[in-house]
């Protein structure tokens, strides 16, 4: 197969977006068939990449012919793959939703900005190179700003607000750190950023170590860790079901970020003692803190979608004491719980969408019984156990692998603690939840003012397929689940093989002969 | 140069960063902007300040490093397209919670008379 189709997944939703924005005029019925079209053609690629093994060796695509260091490279492994896999699955789960809700009739321009947001995730799980993957997150901030606020109202665009903010600081900090990284080894690209380092003078080990800590900084506001999360819970609980499901992988784009660049940089393999795994002792730490403030979050949440956001919350936590502990077992188990916890928390949102489109927001109150109030709790009851971490789903499959790697770290005892106590805690309020949400019913009907006020219902059956299509698919990683963890160990040994991946971007196999830049003398390093 | 130049961005932040951290969206959006114009002098500063040196690759002429200049473009783009975003964000928040307080009207239990309004930031 030709790599040109690489740029597939990044250039079809790009055009998807432009098509989209030209004929909003012809009406919604054209920009939904397009806008379906390409989450379809998306899918369908993202799979045969996937299922073909495309990425079992990392495979470089040029931009422009322009070779590594000089041009901008696109990536593709199994990491890149699996992320655009599960980016593809939630686009078509909340694409499905959003055409059942007639979410998109809420304002102008929603399945355009979904297409911007697709391109920027796209993007930034195939670039190689630091500054377009911090022009790739531009993307997918602006067009998740613009989802974010789709529909509109006063409590989303105060949530929006905050959320613009921070990342807008997030943003500059990126731009310092990327700039410090340029000003010391005079490259951006990945691959060779990690050979400069592995060659660069002692003298230099204090910006390199200050860049990558302001990194960690920025991926961590992306990641939601404490103590940058607090734009998470307003966010996620205020924007519509839909957006909040396809923002189930944003978090995952920070963690990914992390995985990616500090993996390939600062990795045993190739960089000098002095900055090999950094911040691992720190991801371990404030994985450990987010997890509990997200317990203590779900527990005191009133109402239902600020629960499931800090169940996302407390997935990230747990993703990061997996990605600090950095074993290839560490990693396998983290990248099997990341895969369950990205479509278990999308479902779970567009799950709180359907409930509160029928009984209202708030958990405690007593409400008339709900329509398909079986069929609700059935999903409630399948979520709340995937996501507390109990048997059989994958919640309880994932944190053991996690809790096994977890025996070779020194905090191996605050985190065996930490996790179990959090899961035990998640289980007593979900079903706390579950008990008020479906048991508290009033027969009698309301009185008119406190009644919820009337939405459509639009095609109700879609919308309930659309719930429990992450539900299946987390089945299916139950019963596939050894070929899986299987596929899952070979994607976390490529990612700790820096050197191998260095010689794919840097030396691949092609015939023309690489041009002879010499570098700008301000970059090169003295000879002390 | 060198030392002015650090200054300045250095001042230039310090300013973003405490005027970003003011509970009102007017001295936020400035904060910000003000971080912006301090992290384009430092990606500027990255490619080493030269004078009268061309920023064309020519054999064992000086040159001055012309990446970052590529870089601090897309930078100031992507920056402008981001303040003029949040500024019309910060006023539609304004319109709907009536307030310019960044968590809405919390702090206001009476509805801000015009005066309290004007003196607020």
């Amino acid at each position: 197969m030709a790599l040109p189709w690489l740029a597939l997944p990044v250039f079809l939703p790009l055009f998807s977006a432009i098509l989209l924005i030209a004929l909003r005029p012809l009406g919604i019925t054209l920009a939904r068939a397009i806008s379906g079209t390409s989450v379809s053609i998306l899918l369908i690629c993202v799979v045969y990449f996937t299922a073909s093994g495309l990425g079992d060796t990392a495979q470089v695509y040029p931009m422009g012919n322009w070779p590594a260091p000089f041009g901008i490279v696109w990536v593709y492994d199994r990491l890149s793959g699996l992320m655009l896999l599960l980016t593809a699955l939630l686009a078509m789960v909340s694409f499905l939703y959003t055409i059942a809700t007639d979410e998109d009739k809420k304002g102008a321009h929603f399945h355009a900005l979904f297409q911007a947001q697709l391109f920027g995730l796209n993007g930034a799980f195939l670039t190689g190179d630091v500054f377009n993957l911090f022009v790739f997150f531009e993307v997918l901030l602006i067009a998740s700003y613009g989802l974010m606020l789709h529909g509109g109202g006063a409590a989303r665009s105060r949530a929006g607000l905050h959320y613009i903010v921070i990342n807008l600081m997030g943003s500059t900090i990126f731009l310092f750190a990327v700039g410090a990284l340029y000003g010391v080894l005079g490259t951006l690209n990945l691959a060779d950023l990690a050979l400069k380092i592995s060659q660069a003078p002692a003298s230099t080990y204090g910006l390199i170590a200050a860049a990558s800590f302001l990194l960690f900084v920025v991926f961590a506001i992306k990641a939601a860790a404490f103590p940058l999360y607090l734009w998470l819970p307003g966010t996620y609980s205020e924007t519509a079901a839909p957006v909040a499901a396809l923002f189930a992988i944003m978090t995952k784009v920070g963690l990914y970020a992390l995985l990616r660049v500090h993996g390939t940089l600062f990795n045993e393999h190739t960089a000098p003692f002095d900055l090999i795994n950094l911040i691992d002792p720190w991801m371990r730490l404030l994985g450990l803190v987010t997890l509990i403030m997200a317990t203590f979050g779900v527990m005191a949440a009133i109402n239902l979608r600020r629960q499931v956001a800090y169940l996302v919350l407390a997935s990230v936590g747990t993703l990061m004491i997996a990605l600090g502990i950095n074993t290839t077992d560490a990693l396998t188990g983290g990248l099997y719980y990341w895969i369950h916890t990205t479509l278990m928390t999308a479902g779970f949102f567009l799950l709180a969408g359907q409930i509160v489109r029928t009984r209202g927001d708030q958990i405690g109150q007593t409400r008339p019984p709900m329509p398909h109030a079986l069929l609700a709790g059935s999903l409630f009851m399948m979520y709340a156990i995937g996501l507390a971490g109990l048997p059989p789903l994958t919640g309880f499959f994932g944190k053991t692998m996690i809790l096994f790697a977890a025996l070779a770290s020194p905090l191996w005892v605050p985190i065996y603690a930490t996790v179990l106590l959090s899961s035990v805690l998640m289980v007593v309020a979900l079903a706390r939840s579950g008990n008020a949400l479906f048991y508290r019913v009033d027969h009698a009907p309301l009185p008119t003012e406190l009644a919820p006020s009337p939405m459509p219902l639009g095609n109700s059956k879609l919308s309930w397929v659309a719930v429990a299509l992450p539900l299946s698919l987390v089945f299916l990683m139950v019963i596939a689940s050894k070929p899986l963890t299987q596929w899952l160990t070979l994607t976390s040994a490529q990612i700790q093989d820096t050197p191998r991946y260095i010689q794919r971007v840097l030396h691949p196999s092609r015939t023309e002969p690489v041009p002879n830049f010499a570098p700008h003398p301000a970059h090169v390093p003295e000879a002390s | 140069m060198a030392i002015l130049f650090a200054l300045l961005i250095g001042v230039l932040t310090a300013i973003g960063v405490y005027l970003s951290l003011r509970a009102q969206t007017f001295p936020v959006v400035m904060g910000l902007t003000l971080l912006s114009y301090a992290v384009n002098l430092f990606l500027f500063g990255t490619g080493r300040l030269a004078s009268n040196a061309a920023a064309v690759i020519e054999p064992h002429a000086t040159y001055t490093d012309p990446l970052p200049q590529a870089l601090v473009l897309t930078a100031i783009v992507i920056a402008f397209a981001m303040t003029a975003f949040v500024i019309v964000l910060a006023l539609k928040t304004r319109a709907e919670l009536g307030s310019d307080h960044v968590d809405g009207a919390a702090d206001q239990p009476a509805p801000p008379t015009a005066a309290h309004k004007n003196t607020s930031c």
